[in-house]
């Protein structure tokens, strides 16, 4: 059973989908069990796979049986046993904690919704657990195209904002496709492993030079990389709210995980961070990146989503500059991050989950008394706020502490500036929203000895409470189990001419 | 030095954090107070639990978490820490109590959430007096911030959002623009953030423009302490309830700030580094400076609470002034003063708010013949007035004595010139009042001439803190033992 | 000059799936109707499969069938010189499928953005949204 993890996380997950969509006709009330089955086993062996990589080291899996680099294998090691256990955990925890909203906003679509769901996340954990090039296109266009169509599900703008997304993450995606097939004109091999092999005698051939950009250049559309994001906030905005609390923790980080495979697998940092000699200009586009989404979540005064997902943006600037830092401090930020970015994400889009299933909007309009009237839901809030923030002891403040330590090492100051400026601006932007939540409406009367109650207590249900504080511990968790996180694991996901 | 582990840190910390749930499923208010008061008691037992060990010249130490290499998340319990936690913990029960007068008295809203922000800031408060490095400082420091937010803006009006927007504007702007890349950029050069006898910046070699940068980003980057020009945001935190800005603004907040910064100039740079670099003048031009323009400014405000206010920016940078000697006696009158100030501070603002609670004035010129209407308050008044001053028979005496002794020793004639200055002018702005509040001729009084005090709970904790104030100048012990065993470690002397 | 005739028709493959790319994004970044656009992406695509597709080709070489893959001719030597590479033909045949299923996608984004708005012209549609 354990040996066959690594197949279990992607087929398991698929076949539910297509048995979900078939259960949707038959009950509705099926759809809910099966998808919890199908990513508690996969969440499982996720787990499990993780602490067999700790044990053994790293682990390849022959699909079919066909050796590499003919047939296709799944190589699992640190680094991605690490992320396959984020993003399973994340979409677990997401999927309890959405049920009620998802049976409020579609009542007659939860079959094909849950179906899409468990699609996305299949693609998603194969994008990860993949080790060849071109099934991670496929993959990756399979979470793509299931994520347009959740997105779209939403209100009224979702259509024209998915579809732009549609174009973008299409062209992303196209250039990835197209770096391979320089890759496999110079190398004949599509196998990550196998390419890195052959690699290192053809590092001044312009084809791989022209493929390392090329697919770069793809990763980074679909990370919404500044200032290639200009997808982004339209469609997590106005999509439903379960939707988006999976997609926006989970696709831009699992984009920079294949970005730090390719610079780490496919390209050893040798070539990517000494022989390339580019590095130093990415970390300053990274530092317009998180400068510019700092800017532009100040510069959105209507929507606590949309100013979420400008957020990320500049949190995409933080991970693509922390790992073209160069340096070994710098990666492991870079990687602590997806996993605290990941969680930190969940718990604010699942908070707005919340307030939208109450308040039936998340404009900061709607947003007034929202402490006398939440105040269980807005407690989450403030968790992944300060974690946002990056105030110890939440997991934030770590990335971001290996992150400016790795500026710090590099000599980059801008990165560190940058980094600093957008904590300043996260602590002005969660604040303004507070504010909104505590003072407003202001009552006539001044505070002394009136006991105003204009609203009464309206929480959510204690099933989208229970995985919202499950995730609010685990930020603190992770926050102080960092040390061991980093020793453990990352320390090992990182190849050892890296320093 | 000795060091035993022991989970009594932790516990003294975590006693009134775990206390929030109880508070929050209390249905009865006299169930929620009491349980505050059980967690202040046990909290106060606990860090009175390690006196005797800590008084034998042993630490404490107990370890979280090593989360990044090199740093843990570690208390450690040594003199000065304790010394601090004593002060917290033990006002913690008296400031409860008071709270529990003043709060009623005004029928104010959201009583839970006030008490358990209060419990979440006491436990902020310890940790930052058990930290045993600078990033487990920050971390309290930073949850002390966010906890005393709601406090400070608890009646939640448009005065209290403009307020609180200076105060983290301030406190949590430099925290993280200066603390936090002082903090990683020394973590760089040393790979350590442990408070050490004599600084874990001293043995990196680093240069003077470096060390003085740091210097300047970590004594303004916590920014509590007040130290001028980062002093504004505790004027304006006075739109607190009383009791808040009595424990917080005088004892804990901006004691923790001060705190911080003893912390930083001893543990991070340590004397020796300062010394040899020449910049305890620097410490002491700014600290003088905050000193003479924060009793001016005393002088001129109508508003008691305000008045305070900047009192306590003044007395801040005593402390800082003290340890800015850099000689043993001035960083034993620094560290003394943080207890003495504490206890006469305390009292003057029990009493404002008393005063409040009874009348309803919160301006010195519509107190006019107070001390006939509530004469037990005045007369303690009266008595924390004379400690703030620095004169006999209260506690302040003993510090501003060492301060001077201090200065002498370091061979700064100005600074006793600000200080003798400074005691001026704190009597110049305390004693008008006193006088008027009790001699005033009679067709000038505001007040009836019956005794009409706030309610017991008000008043009792104010005349207990008189008495301790007075009580410290004959029994000094163990605050002035714990300095001397703290500059001791230091200096050798 | 002689020169870069001859590196342009050397390379033919190349110019031809570079023309096609450019007139794909062309289409996707200025055209005004959002049909056309995913025409655009659609040719954007197919130039990539060609370029895949031709880079799989050699001169003379035939389809890669074994022509006595079986029985008793199954001995013969098999020069891969003389069969086009599979490999890329085969990756493509998935990519067309993925292309196919992002165009139906697309088509459906716009079938359910003209239900909306009543029209799949992007400034139209930018107007009627700044009116809400």
């Amino acid at each position: 059973m354990s040996h066959n993890y690594p197949a279990l996380i992607v087929v398991v997950p698929l076949l539910s989908a297509l048995v979900i969509s078939v259960a949707g006709w038959v009950n509705k009330r099926l759809c809910f069990p099966i998808a919890f089955a199908a990513l508690a086993v996969a969440a499982y062996s996720s787990v499990g796979l993780l602490f067999r990589v700790l044990d053994e080291g790293v682990i390849v899996y022959k699909l079919g049986g066909w050796d590499p680099p003919m047939g296709i294998a799944y190589y699992v090691d640190h680094l991605n046993g690490l992320v396959l256990t984020v993003v399973s955990v994340v979409a677990l925890l997401n999927l309890i904690a959405s049920k009620k909203s998802i049976e409020e906003e579609f009542p007659e679509k939860t079959g094909p919704f849950y179906t899409l769901y468990i699609l996305m996340v299949t693609g998603l954990l194969g994008i990860v657990v993949t080790g060849d090039a071109f099934n991670l296109y496929v993959l990756l266009e399979i979470a793509a195209l299931t994520g347009y169509g959740l997105l779209a599900m939403g209100e009224e703008r979702a259509p024209l904002a998915s579809l732009n997304y549609l174009y973008m993450g299409t062209i992303g995606a196209c250039f990835y496709l197209l770096g391979v097939g320089y890759l496999y004109i110079v190398t004949g091999s599509l196998n990550m492993v196998d390419i890195a092999g052959i690699l290192p005698s053809l590092y001044q051939s312009k084809a791989v030079l022209a493929a390392f950009i090329i697919c770069m250049v793809g990763v980074w559309l679909k990370m919404a990389f500044f200032p290639l994001h200009a997808w982004l906030p339209n469609a997590y905005t106005y999509a439903p709210s379960a939707a988006s609390s999976l997609i926006a923790p989970l696709v831009t980080k699992v984009m920079i995980y294949v970005m730090i495979r390719l610079i780490l697998t496919v390209f050893t940092p040798e070539f990517s961070f000494n022989v390339l000699a580019v590095s130093d200009a990415i970390v300053w586009l990274a530092v317009i990146a998180v400068v510019m989404g700092a800017i532009l979540a100040l510069a959105e005064r209507n929507n606590l989503k949309k100013m979420l997902t400008y957020i990320i943006v500049a949190e995409v600037g933080y991970m693509v500059g922390g790992a073209w830092l160069g340096n070994r401090t710098g990666m492991t930020g870079a990687i602590l991050h997806i996993v605290n970015d990941a969680l930190m994400t969940l718990c604010v889009f699942l908070v707005v989950g919340n307030i939208v299933y109450k308040v039936k909007g998340a404009g900061f309009d709607d947003l007034k008394g929202l402490f006398r009237k939440m105040p269980f839901t807005m407690g989450a809030f403030v968790v992944g706020a300060i974690s946002m923030i990056g105030v110890p002891p939440t997991c934030g403040f770590f990335s971001k502490w290996y992150l400016i330590s790795g500026a710090i090492q590099a000599g980059h100051y801008g990165f560190m500036v940058a980094l600093l400026f957008s904590s300043l601006v996260n602590v002005v932007l969660f604040f303004r929203v507070f504010e909104i939540c505590y003072y407003e409406p202001f009552s006539d009367h001044h505070g002394h000895g009136h006991d105003h109650h204009p609203e009464p207590m309206d929480e959510a249900p204690l099933s989208m409470l229970v995985p919202l504080y499950v995730v609010g511990a685990i930020l603190v968790l992770v926050g102080l189990y960092t040390g061991d996180i980093v020793d453990q694991i990352i320390q090992f996901a990182i190849p050892k001419g890296l320093v | 030095m000795e060091t035993i582990t022991s989970i009594k840190p932790l516990l003294a910390v975590l006693v009134s954090l775990l206390i929030t749930p109880l508070l929050i499923s209390s249905k009865a208010p006299n169930v929620r107070e009491t349980w505050t008061f059980v967690a202040a008691a046990v909290k106060f037992l606990i860090v009175l639990s390690m006196l005797p060990t800590v008084l034998k010249g042993t630490e404490i130490v107990y370890t979280i978490a090593e989360v990044v290499p090199g740093v843990a998340i570690k208390f450690r319990v040594d003199a000065l820490g304790m010394l601090f936690a004593l002060v917290a913990s033990s006002l913690w029960i008296i400031t409860s109590a008071y709270s529990i007068g003043y709060m009623r008295g005004l029928k104010e809203h959201s009583q839970t959430r006030y008490f358990c922000f209060f419990a979440l800031a006491l436990s902020a408060t310890i940790g930052v007096a058990f930290s045993a490095n600078l990033l487990t400082l920050y971390l309290f420091y930073e949850m002390l911030s966010f906890a005393t937010y709601p406090l400070v803006t608890h009646h939640q009006d448009r005065e209290a959002r403009s307020s609180g927007r200076k105060y983290l504007l301030y406190i949590v702007g430099t925290s993280i623009g200066l603390v936090l890349p002082a903090m990683l950029i020394s973590y760089n050069l040393t790979g350590t953030l442990e408070f050490g006898k004599q600084g874990f910046l001293a043995g990196a070699g680093a240069s003077k423009p470096l060390i003085g940068l740091l210097l300047v980003m970590l004594v303004f980057g916590f920014a509590k302490a007040a130290i001028m020009p980062l002093h504004s945001w505790l004027p304006a935190a006075m739109v607190a309830p009383t009791p808040v800005s009595a424990l917080l603004h005088a004892v804990a907040v901006v004691k923790v700030g001060v705190f911080s910064v003893v912390r930083v100039l001893t543990g991070v740079f340590g004397t020796d580094l300062l010394l040899s670099f020449n910049f305890g003048t620097a410490i002491i031009l700014v600290a003088s400076v905050t000193i003479l323009v924060g009793s001016f400014v005393a002088l001129s405000q109508d508003g008691l609470k305000r008045l305070l206010a900047f009192s306590t920016i003044a007395q801040l940078s005593y402390i800082v002034l003290g340890v800015g000697l850099l000689s043993p006696k001035g960083m034993t009158g620094g560290m003394v003063h943080i207890a003495m100030h504490a206890f006469g501070k305390i009292t003057l603002f029990f009493c404002a708010g008393a005063i409040f609670v009874a009348t309803g004035k919160k301006n010195i010129s519509e107190m006019v013949g107070i001390g006939r209407r509530m004469p037990v308050t005045m007369t303690a008044f009266f008595i924390a007035s004379l400690s703030i001053i620095g004169m006999p028979p209260c506690g302040g005496f003993i510090s501003k004595w060492y301060l001077v002794l201090g200065s002498l020793e370091a061979h700064q004639m100005p600074v006793l010139f600000v200080l003798l200055t400074s005691s001026l002018l704190n009597a110049a702005y305390f004693m008008p009042f006193v006088y008027k509040a009790f001699f005033c001729v009679p067709k000038e009084a505001m007040f009836e001439n019956t005794v009409q005090e706030a309610p017991p709970f008000c008043v009792v904790p104010l005349v207990i803190t008189a008495l301790i104030s007075i009580v410290l100048l004959f029994y000094p012990q163990p605050f002035l033992r714990l300095a001397s065993m703290m500059v001791q470690g230091i200096t050798g002397v | 000059m002689s020169d870069l005739i001859s590196i342009i028709v050397a390379n033919y493959n190349y110019w031809i799936y570079i023309t096609l790319m450019m007139i794909g994004l062309y289409a996707m970044i200025a055209k005004n109707n959002l049909v056309k656009k995913i025409v655009g992406m659609n040719i954007f695509q197919t130039a990539i499969i060609l370029f895949y597709v031709s880079i799989g080709v050699k001169k003379g070489a035939t389809i890669p069938i074994l022509q006595h893959g079986h029985g008793h001719g199954a001995h013969t030597v098999v020069h891969a010189v003389d069969y086009v590479n599979p490999l890329p033909h085969v990756l493509m045949l998935t990519a067309i499928v993925v292309g196919v299923a992002t165009l139906g996608v697309a088509l459906a984004l716009a079938i359910r953005v003209y239900d909306r708005y009543n029209t799949l012209e992007e400034d139209e549609l930018l107007a009627q949204i700044r009116e809400k």
